[in-house]
């Protein structure tokens, strides 16, 4: 995908020719991709795999559309790197509230099965 | 990309204080996003804010599910549907995902024929991407009336964890009301299309920007990023 089809154009002519054209076969084959990536994680559903195969899966499926989206139909894939940056690494912040989330909701869990669970007192002065 | 950024000639200039300051520094001949549209690069950053948004209801979701203490509905025969006799799981979010993906190929091939100028296969494309907009509005409405229904209430069900409800209205009301706002813009766009407005760089009634095949693919940055977003929610609140 080396290709940069992007900068075809006379660079440095005017700067209003900045449009993004790629031959139409390259859409539909990401639409056809997407259609079977779904197609994949619905049937993880149907069949009921479970456990952490069916976790691995729905996360891989999800991640291959997501990737393809923002690269192809995105036009990210021909972007120069300082905008595919700009915009692609701020989110790797989340996965410090995702960390953060997952250990609150851990605890969350914990008072929730000592102080409220089966077979534990009622809260004391109450 | 008329003049490189001055920078060493730029002491000679005297520069503004204060707020005149502020202004002329942030806009001052220095293009940080090359080779991109100015309003494309903007959709980007709403784009990434828009990221911020959705991931923090992702997240608040994964933090009540794991911390309830109640067992969480099964989404898989919460939005099942008897379909010719047949009672099959997660049916109509299937096709709700088969549809959202169609709309944005649609979307995909639409900013391929705008900027080749071919109105006619532009205004066809976006109607179609529309449309399918449309029809997965309207299957979620179904799908919510199907819930509330069943008795499920933003602070309560009766198939188990009350935060099911609150999660299952946040995340797809919000997501909804991005299609929405989604297909109005498709329908505004393409509008612009069919008259000529992009070929003769009519001002835009809301920004007042000269019309520009730019446009479509900004739009269509916006449609697929709606479409982004449903493919982390399918995987994350129905398929978990």
């Amino acid at each position: 995908m080396a290709h940069a089809e992007g900068q075809q154009h006379p660079v440095g002519v005017v700067a209003h020719v900045e449009g993004q054209q790629h031959p139409i076969g390259i859409y539909l084959k990401i639409w056809g991709l997407l259609f079977v990536l779904s197609a994949a994680s619905y049937f993880v559903d149907y069949f009921h795999v479970q456990g952490y195969l069916r976790w691995f899966l729905i996360v891989t499926f999800m991640l291959m559309k997501a990737g393809l989206i923002v690269a192809v139909f995105m036009h990210m894939l021909w972007e120069r790197l300082a905008l595919m940056y700009a915009i692609l690494v701020p989110p790797l912040l989340l996965l410090v509230l995702l960390g953060i989330g997952a250990l609150e909701a851990d605890y969350t869990f914990f008072t929730r099965g000592t102080f409220f669970g089966p077979g534990t007192p009622a809260p004391v002065g109450q | 990309m008329s003049q490189p950024a001055l920078t060493s000639a730029g002491e000679a200039v005297p520069l503004p204080e204060g707020l005149q300051g502020i202004v002329a520094d942030w806009s001052s001949d220095q293009r940080a996003f090359k080779k991109v549209p100015w309003g494309k690069a903007m959709m980007w950053i709403f784009l990434l804010s828009d990221t911020f948004i959705f991931s923090a209801f992702l997240i608040s979701y994964m933090n009540v599910r794991m911390s309830t203490t109640e067992p969480w509905p099964n989404p898989s025969e919460v939005f099942a549907l008897t379909l010719f006799g047949k009672n099959i799981p997660l049916i109509l979010i299937a096709i709700m995902t088969f549809i959202l993906i169609s709309s944005s190929g649609t979307m995909a091939m639409a900013v391929k024929f705008g900027y080749e100028k071919n109105k006619k296969m532009t205004f066809i494309l976006l109607l179609i991407t529309a449309a399918l907009g449309a029809s997965f509005v309207g299957m979620q409405a179904f799908e919510w009336t199907k819930l509330i229904q069943e008795g499920v209430r933003p602070w309560g069900n009766p198939m188990g964890a009350a935060q099911f409800g609150s999660a299952f209205f946040m995340i797809t009301g919000f997501h909804g009301t991005h299609v929405s706002i989604g297909v109005i813009f498709l329908i505004i766009v393409a509008i612009k299309v069919l008259r000529g407005d992009l070929d003769r760089m009519t001002p835009g009634f809301l920004t007042g920007r000269k019309g520009n095949y730019e446009i479509v693919e900004t739009m269509g940055l916006y449609w697929h990023f709606v479409d982004l977003v449903w493919v982390f929610i399918f995987a994350l609140f129905y398929l978990w």
